[in-house]
């Protein structure tokens, strides 16, 4: 019901450019009428993918031109209707897509935008090399409606239109998917979403390929439309620039970005083409860099957002949120409050825990080196059923690094990781959360822009099929850490604690059988400290199997089984707090040879 | 067998040649991308300003008719790079700065999308801009070395001809670097860039203005490219729309040559440089721009290390 009135403004909109359209008389203007629509695809196909990536292609043209070429020579050399050319140029720009991405990909930031630039600039001169300086579609007397060739050019404008809707309600109906929420995590942090058991790398390649066909498809009909084909006119650098920048100016992220852009862009400059294109040949070209330059200085992020966050404002005294909001986070966790129980490490209940329980991660004689650097050396120790495992060591004792080989984002040189018995070693990040491993991060790594829920959610979609499910899980694990009353807050605007506290709760959304806690202390005050050690305790409480690296050994002390100790990537001891506290080792690792004397023996 | 083995020593030279100049070209975007860590797409349209302003002084200013059409060229040449020098100081404080160096920690990102974005808005400007100014007429700074040639040999009933203009330009390529690299490791302003680029932060805790460092890095940056620029505009036509081919051998040269280092990107220009002219041998020469594009499609693949500089990002 809500999807369908939110859709009320996109078919107001096509409506009211049709009529508009069919009342148009000069034959320019129905061409530059024409080209709005052309050009909002286009932009709608780049912003699908880099609009909710975050990787900016600069490579669109390469799709775009695919796209027309297949249409120009295959109606040139088999005869084919662009009516069943448009489709084949939909599928090769998907193909091409592909192909493109999953080299691609491997890069990331600027790497993947120099990348992606160079991919039309060698296909244009290969095109050119080949013959095809300029191709023009034949006409077709007899039948021209079979070969899309209109007298009446409103009705391109019509059939663009057409295709700009289609366009639209596909990118709507991916951005409210588990698709689209999947893509925007890997914006905000790819590395989180990957631990958070999204694969990344099978997400970025649905998006580009679908960018692809849809680029594809408009670059056909663009052909048609124009009906001569040069290189630098489908795949220059002009082409792809002109994706980027309608969506730019109108705003990424969003379906009416490239459209309002576009609305606004392409008659600007069609028309200023048409005025003072014979004195100002590239005038064109000016307007739109002046257009990105401005968008950038001005609104980062576009007309609409800028429009919107103006409105907002305008609006906003009047759902202010209160300033005391604060006090409900803090208030938050100790509604439930729970007493630490520092008998339940070491004493009653876990004696026969410990040592009993069946080994739920197994690490065997990892090794990992980076040149000359050991440093992860040849590690082992298993983790029990509902055991808290503290890991600690000296600063660059290599306890991140063990963490980052146990949830997939290094590889290990040697080594295996057995969970459940299953070796799992060498797996992608997301295969290893599926497979049951959670963690949070030293550095947060929070999606900043989403809410709490929305966080949360990403984390739950590895375990569920539905998004009602994954709602409930997310809800389940929000309710856990004690976040519940702020679960609508946006993440950017939490404090530490409540950080940590969400990373917490996204990894349990994932039903993970060990978690692995990297510094959720650090940066807390002493009770937001011991807020996120009772959440712990619950977990653990609750039957939770857990390894945690913490430098607080106050804090370490009263929630753990036992201790890893790591020094130059190699454990030195492993045992019970008590005894690992008091041995000479750990001593000196930590604070040098000469205190060694002074320890309590 | 005589002729091949002559055809190959001739585009090894040519190569050796042209590798200097795009070295020298590689050198000044190497040193904006070390320095500020800013993708700067619209570099090659600075370099395309430098040919265009050596072609000016050199035709329009009267240098042509000072220093005559040998020595000339080289004068108006040399002068582009403090012209366009005072350009990338502009277009540093105006619109760089804006989106880097200490302002970048508020942007998403660090502010590269900002960054890569704003430099492709500045890069069609000024290739459009410049078709509106300058036309679409191919321009070149010709001389009389452009067209002859120093014998070398024969050795064996082989001999190499080595392009005078292209000689020189070499020359002149190498003097730079070496001056280029005196100031980098000698000079104050050469040591307050390098603090600016090893660490940010620190250098700015020990006084040093690190927006300025990043405006110099700028300014010299685009002179020296603009100098690359006029020398290959002794023998290269080009056109308001050159740097965009030129771009990506500059970034291809960078990323060979490993991102930070100065010494590095002349060296991986001077690859490229080499690759270009061997390509000549086994591919037709409209593809020789697109074996750029191949080549450094595979760099960026398998050496992006030398790109990131730091590749473990801490978690």
């Amino acid at each position: 019901m809500r999807g369908w009135r939110s859709l009320l403004p996109i078919l107001v909109f096509t409506v009211l450019y049709a009529a508009v359209s069919l009342s148009v008389t000069n034959s320019y203007y129905q061409l530059v009428m024409t080209l709005v629509p052309v050009w909002a695809v286009f932009g709608l196909s780049w912003n699908l993918l880099s609009g909710y990536t975050g990787l900016i292609s600069f490579g669109h043209a390469a799709f775009f031109g695919v796209g027309a070429y297949a249409v120009a020579l295959g109606q040139i050399y088999f005869d084919l209707s662009p009516w069943i050319l448009i489709p084949i140029a939909a599928m090769l720009g998907g193909a091409a897509g592909l192909l493109i991405g999953f080299p691609t990909f491997r890069l990331q930031g600027h790497y993947f935008a120099l990348a992606m630039l160079a991919y039309p600039l060698a296909i244009l001169y290969v095109f050119e090399w080949l013959g095809f300086q300029e191709i023009t579609l034949p006409i077709k007397r007899d039948n021209p409606i079979a070969y899309m060739q209109f007298a009446d050019p409103r009705l391109y404008t019509l059939l663009a239109l057409a295709m700009m809707l289609g366009t639209i309600l596909l990118t709507r109906a991916i951005e409210r998917s588990r698709f689209g929420m999947a893509l925007l995590a890997i914006k905000q942090n790819e590395a989180a979403a990957e631990a958070a058991g999204i694969n990344t790398l099978a997400w970025k390649l649905r998006a580009i390929s679908m960018s692809g066909t849809i680029a594809g498809a408009i670059g056909g009909f663009y052909a048609v439309v124009l009906l001569v084909v040069t290189p630098q006119s489908v795949f220059g650098m002009l082409v792809s620039a002109q994706a980027l920048t309608v969506a730019m100016f109108g705003g990424v992220g969003t379906v009416w970005g490239p459209v309002i852009g576009s609305v606004i862009l392409i008659p600007l400059a069609e028309t200023l083409n048409a005025e003072a294109g014979s004195r100002l040949p590239g005038i064109q070209g000016v307007i739109f860099g002046l257009a990105i330059v401005c968008v950038i200085l001005v609104a980062p992020e576009g007309l609409f957002w800028k429009v919107r966050d103006f409105l907002r404002k305008r609006s906003a005294p009047a759902m202010a949120t209160p300033p005391n909001a604060p006090d409900l986070a803090s208030a938050a966790v100790p509604a439930t409050p729970l007493p630490f129980r520092p008998e339940r490490s070491r004493g009653i209940g876990r004696g026969t825990g410990r040592g009993t329980g069946d080994v739920v991660l197994e690490v065997r004689n990892l090794s990992r080196s980076f040149g000359g650097l050991k440093a992860v050396q040849d590690v082992s120790f298993k983790l029990r059923r509902n055991e808290i495992l503290g890991i600690i060591g000296p600063n660059g004792a290599g306890k991140t690094t063990l963490f980052n080989l146990l949830n997939g984002f290094l590889r290990p040189g040697t080594g295996e990781i057995l969970l459940d018995g299953r070796d799992m070693s060498g797996r992608k990040p997301h295969e290893l959360c599926e497979a049951g491993i959670g963690r949070t991060f030293q550095i947060m790594r929070p999606f900043q822009r989403m809410s709490i829920s929305d966080n949360v959610m990403v984390g739950a979609y590895v375990r569920s099929r539905t998004d009602a499910e994954a709602r409930q899980l997310a809800a389940d694990a929000i309710a856990r850490v004690g976040l519940s009353e702020i679960a609508d807050r946006i993440a950017g605007q939490l404090t530490t604690k409540e950080l940590r506290l969400m990373e917490l709760a996204r990894a349990l959304a994932g039903q993970p059988r060990v978690l692995l806690l990297d510094e959720t202390l650090a940066g807390l005050g002493h009770d937001e400290a011991n807020e996120v050690v009772a959440v712990i305790q619950r977990l653990a409480r609750d039957g939770m199997t857990i390894a945690v690296i913490e430098h607080t050994m106050q804090a370490m002390v009263r929630l753990v089984d036992s201790f890893l100790v790591l020094d130059h990537g190699a454990v030195i001891v492993e045992g019970e707090p008590e005894a690992v506290t008091r041995d000479s080792r750990v001593i000196e690792a930590y604070l040098g040879k000469k205190w060694v004397a002074h320890a309590p023996h | 067998m005589t002729q091949a083995l002559e055809g190959f020593l001739q585009a090894l030279s040519a190569g050796l040649l042209i590798g200097a100049v795009y070295g020298l070209m590689c050198v000044g975007l190497g040193l904006i991308f070390g320095v500020m860590r800013v993708i700067n797409f619209a570099h090659g349209d600075f370099m395309m300003l430098g040919m265009y302003a050596a072609f000016y002084l050199f035709t329009a200013l009267g240098i042509q008719t000072t220093f005559g059409n040998v020595v000339g060229p080289f004068v108006a040449i040399l002068l582009a790079g403090p012209v366009l020098a005072v350009f990338g100081y502009a277009i540093h404080l105006a619109l760089i700065s804006r989106v880097s160096g200490t302002r970048t920690s508020s942007l998403e990102g660090e502010g590269h999308y900002a960054q890569l974005i704003l430099t492709l808005g500045i890069a069609l400007i000024l290739q459009n801009g410049g078709l509106i100014v300058f036309g679409s007429v191919l321009a070149s700074i010709r001389t009389p070395l452009s067209s002859s040639a120093w014998e070398l040999g024969p050795f064996f009933d082989i001999s190499v001809f080595v392009n005078k203009a292209r000689g020189i330009d070499a020359v002149v390529a190498f003097a730079m670097m070496t001056l280029l690299t005196l100031l980098i490791t000698r000079s104050r302003i050469g040591k307050s860039l390098r603090a600016a680029a090893d660490n940010p932060t620190a250098a700015t805790y020990m006084g040093i203005d690190v927006d300025r460092a990043h405006r110099i890095a700028f300014a010299l940056g685009t002179g020296i490219t603009a100098i690359a620029g006029g020398l290959l505009a002794t023998n290269y036509p080009f056109h308001p729309f050159v740097g965009v081919d030129y771009v990506i051998v500059m970034y291809a040269g960078v990323v060979l040559g490993g991102m930070g280092s100065i010494i590095g990107a002349f060296w991986g220009g001077m690859t490229i440089g080499l690759v270009q002219q061997m390509s000549t041998l086994i591919l037709p020469t409209q593809l020789q721009n697109a074996a750029i594009f191949v080549v450094f499609l595979l760099i960026i693949f398998f050496r992006p290390q030398g790109f990131f500089g730091r590749m473990v990002e801490r978690t």
